[in-house]
């Protein structure tokens, strides 16, 4: 470990980092314990019908096989889900999704475990399907779920709403698609539970919420929380796909099953992508109003969000898109609906841009259309509009906060690679079109009003004289533990070889909220600082009695030791920690994060999360090449300008910056869930195309340093608005190299060259009366 | 069957079914779960390994495969009492090449056997090189300089470079 006090502002290298490239760290998935079972579950394979019965004599007389359990072995409610609970752990009456499990098979190995899953025969009957949002609200659809298939309907609406469209010089209208986007994470959804002897049930998972994970399984189960304990070692990645039940059900329903063995339960990949989280398909309809010198003024939309089977986050996925669907631009009057519909498609959940990615797509689309229609600079109608300090936002919530929207606009204004565009695509060579597209957005961080956003923060002083955190919010790979540890080690002037981390254990650690929505930085780092200072404060104060000082003035913290500088005497951080009780070592201290006070007569359909205050603003600039002739799309220039408050960790910011882009740039190139009747057709890397080392630029990050004074040394999250640029900038470069654009995702090679061959149309004109306006 | 192999540069002798995969021994029964199983297909990269100093994919090679050869895995490469790095593995960590992790020791083999081949790759060599490895996190662009950095100590990572002849 390294011998420097990692000074907040400083590219310190990451905490983490050597003991995951020296092949150290645990994962979950690298527990391996003595006398351990595998779990795995039997799946239903069609996408909706009424079990008739399970079979599960043969695959129970299989050698090996320790128990089959189905929904009649579930205590509890067997019902879970974050905020409606609505998804049996085992499939009970009927299924809805091909990914349901409908049994669960423990036994002493994997070879094992295959050939009993294949055993077990469910009796299906077939009930007919649904897999588009808008059939699902038919009166004569079938119904996945008793209380009808609209899982929330929500309106938001602001000044005049649609009406004040009629009063606009201009309006463009606009219809976009995006599909499902699968995480990917590398580590795939698993875990290790057993039960001791008192009862007690622990589990070692991959999860970004081993807090609330406790209170799922207890609901679940017929459990009491206080008897389980989760354990949440680094993730290999989560993106969202983490929050919430995946294994963590299962394995605690196999634990009461298994006399007191570790059972392990390894979603394999292609498992993964039937049965995981995605990104929600969309649909969006937008008409966007101005007057004729630029200046925004009415918005109306439409969006329908396919949550597939059940309703995880969907819900709260719509409203943040909702929230966003104006754009970052001041737009007097709004009226955006909303519709989460169920489907018997795979399970939509939570992922990074958390609905903010789907709309964003639409308005920065509207927003380019608008600028050709006008004749105008895109550039110039985003800055002419773009929300400063003291605007209301599309939702009507006063925007209080660091609000960096137009520095980085002017950023992006003065890079090269826009004040040079004209020549960079007048330099196209043959059969190349080159294009220059942008893209400005912003992202709320943490959860919005209804709940509280909140961590806990431990830091002692050990025996031992090492600075020990006790963090409370899972590291996804995102990096807020690092960040936690250069801060604690900021405040309490340490070098990172006297640090030490306690990863989230529900047992060892404080409830500090999901790793999620752009807040574990914010808000745990938050409790820390306190945490740390307090503790400075109190090391101080015990120094005077072992150094017989009749103040505390005169005495620093310094590396190893607390010193008196009037007179150089001075005591051991080990000298410290041997002689007080732990009461005197630890300090633990709280952080809520503070809420919008706008009085807003609108979202009322919500039932938490609706609004947020807080935002990290971006602007995107993207050069892209097509081939005319295959139609191969290539982003050669990538710019990324973000304002995140300020930075605690530049290379630790271009991480999450670059990271960002790269699923973004994916999501807008080559990724898309294809899906029939409700199967995914690509459920691995061969066909499921994640953008590997050959398919990204190098990209340009920068930072727009503003101070967000609430933050933790004025830091905001910026974990997720970077994913939400990619998308519309690569399209409206399209736009830039063909004259037309498109108005669904991802732009594969396919699709690029149906849009070479349509007639190119002039975005400039009369307005047409058609759903989408042309470009 | 009996197989006898190098691992780490230690004799290693174990009793297993011919058609184990070779990740679930490495993994499971030895224990180094250093090396990571991401896909099961070879199609990410995560179970690289080096077999005589060459990258493979251990969930594609069955553990009879192994008889007679020498294996680095990434617990291999730094040897636990001196605490010293190899020159990639430091690299990435300076660079910020590591995110999650989970795709670290695979990438990290990966660049070392492509070092091998190329010493001195510019960064379209190094992107083609490591190809074969997905990453969900960086995005690549600080692998890519790591590996850079990790080529020639001192070089500028970021800084643009002739492309070869060969090119």
């Amino acid at each position: 470990m390294r011998r420097e006090i990692p000074e907040v502002g400083h590219s310190v290298p990451r905490f983490d980092a050597q003991a995951k490239v020296t092949g150290v760290e645990k994962y979950a998935i690298d527990h391996y314990l003595e006398n351990l079972l595998w779990a795995g579950a039997k799946r239903a394979g069609i996408p909706h019908g009424r079990i008739r019965g399970i079979d599960t004599s043969a695959a129970a007389a299989l050698p090996g096989v320790v128990a089959v359990l189905t929904a009649k072995h579930v205590p509890g409610t067997n019902r879970q889900g974050i905020v409606h609970k609505d998804q049996p752990v085992l499939a009970d009456e009927q299924v809805r999704h091909r990914g349901d499990p409908v049994a669960l098979v423990l036994a002493e190995n994997r070879e094992v475990l295959k050939e009993a899953v294949r055993l077990i025969q469910v009796d299906l009957e077939p009930l007919p399907a649904v897999f588009d949002p808008e059939e699902a609200l038919q009166p004569e659809a079938p119904l996945l779920h008793e209380r009808g298939n609209l899982l929330l309907q929500a309106t938001i609406k602001k000044g005049g709403g649609a009406e004040a469209l009629a009063e606009c010089d201009v309006v463009v209208e606009g219809e976009f698609r995006v599909p499902f986007q699968e995480h990917a994470f590398l580590e795939t959804e698993n875990g290790v539970a057993w039960q001791e002897a008192d009862g007690r049930i622990t589990l070692i998972a991959s999860t970004q919420a081993p807090f609330r994970d406790r209170f799922e399984i207890g609901h679940a189960l017929g459990l009491d929380p206080a008897s389980l304990r989760v354990i949440s070692p680094y993730l290999g990645g989560g993106f969202g796909g983490k929050d919430g039940a995946t294994v963590q059900c299962l394995l605690a329903l196999a634990a009461l099953h298994a006399e007191g063995r570790p059972v392990k339960m390894w979603w394999e990949r292609e498992e993964s992508f039937l049965a995981g989280y995605k990104r929600h398909a969309a649909r969006m309809i937008y008409r966007l109003g101005a007057t004729a010198d630029g200046t925004l003024q009415a918005l109306h939309c439409r969006l329908y969000y396919d949550t597939g089977a059940y309703a995880h986050l969907g819900g709260e996925v719509m409203e943040l898109g909702m929230e966003h669907a104006a754009g970052p631009y001041r737009v007097p009057h709004t009226l955006i609906e909303g519709w989460c519909v169920y489907t018997n498609n795979p399970i939509g959940g939570a992922m990074r841009g958390f609905g903010v990615c789907q709309a964003a797509f639409a308005v920065e689309r509207m927003m380019d259309r608008l600028a050709a229609k006008l004749s105008l600079d895109p550039l110039a109608l985003r800055l002419k509009n773009g929300l400063e300090r003291g605007d209301k936002n599309g939702a009507g919530v006063t925007m209080v906060h660091s609000t960096g929207l137009m520095p980085c606009l002017e950023t992006l204004r003065r890079h090269p690679l826009w004040t040079e565009r004209e020549a960079w695509k007048q330099a196209a060579g043959l059969f190349k079109r080159r294009g220059v597209g942008l893209a400005a957005v912003w992202n709320a961080m943490g959860y919005g009003r209804g709940l509280p956003d909140s961590a806990i923060a431990r830091v002692e002083l050990t025996q031992e004289g090492k600075i020990r955190v006790f963090n409370g919010v899972s590291d996804m790979g995102q990096g807020n533990a690092a960040a936690f540890m250069q801060m604690a080690g900021e405040i309490l002037c340490q070098e990172a070889s006297r640090l030490e981390l306690i990863q989230p254990d529900t047992d060892r650690t404080h409830p500090s909220g999901s790793s999620s929505a752009g807040r574990t930085t914010y808000t745990y780092g938050n409790a820390l600082i306190q945490a740390c200072r307090e503790l400075k404060q109190k090391l101080l104060h015990r120094s005077t009695l072992l150094l017989m000082l009749d103040e505390e003035r005169g005495l620093v913290l310094l590396p190893g030791r607390v010193k008196h500088l009037p007179t150089g005497r001075e005591v051991t951080l080990e000298v410290l920690g041997r002689l007080f009780p732990e009461s005197d070592r630890v300090c633990i201290s709280q952080f809520v994060m503070p809420v919008a006070q706008d009085g807003l007569d609108t979202g009322k359909e919500f039932f938490i999360g609706f609004p947020h205050v807080f935002f990290s603003y971006a602007a995107h600039l993207a050069c892209v090449e097509v081939d005319e002739l295959t139609g191969k799309s290539d982003v050669k220039h990538y710019l990324a300008v973000t304002e995140g408050g300020r930075v605690i960790n530049p290379q630790c910011f271009e991480q999450q910056v670059e990271g960002a882009v790269a699923q973004g740039l994916g999501y807008a190139l080559s990724e898309q869930l294809l899906l029939r009747d409700g199967e995914v057709l690509n459920p691995n890397f061969t066909t499921y195309l994640l953008p590997t080392s050959m398919d990204l630029p190098d990209i340009a990050v920068l930072a727009v340093e503003t101070i967000e004074p609430t933050g933790p040394f004025g830091m905001k999250g910026i974990g997720e608005v970077g994913v939400n640029a990619s998308l519309p900038a690569v399209a409206n470069a399209v736009r830039d190299a063909f004259g037309h654009g498109p108005s669904r995702s991802p732009l594969t090679v396919e699709h690029l060259l149906a849009l070479l061959g349509e007639p190119s149309r002039q975005e400039v004109g009369p307005e047409t009366t058609g759903k989408n306006d042309s470009d | 069957m009996k197989i006898r192999f190098s691992l780490n540069g230690s004799t290693t002798q174990v009793e297993v079914p011919a058609d184990r995969r070779v990740v679930d021994l490495i993994r499971e029964d030895l224990g180094l779960t250093g090396t990571k199983e991401g896909c099961g297909a070879g199609e990410c990269g995560a179970c690289t390994i080096l077999v005589d100093g060459e990258s493979r994919l251990s969930c594609l090679m069955l553990a009879a495969q192994l008889q007679g050869c020498s294996i680095t895995t990434i617990e291999g490469l730094a040897p636990p009492e001196d605490g010293s790095l190899h020159a990639v593995q430091e690299a990435f960590i300076e660079h910020g090449a590591v995110q999650c992790g989970f795709c670290t020791p695979g990438m990290v083999l990966a660049a070392i056997d492509l070092l091998k081949r190329n010493p001195d790759p510019d960064r379209e060599e190094i992107r083609r090189g490591l190809s074969g490895n997905l990453c969900r996190c960086t995005g690549y662009v600080k692998i890519v300089g790591a590996v850079a950095a990790a080529a020639a100590p001192g070089r500028n990572p970021e800084a643009p470079r002739e492309k070869k002849e060969s090119l």
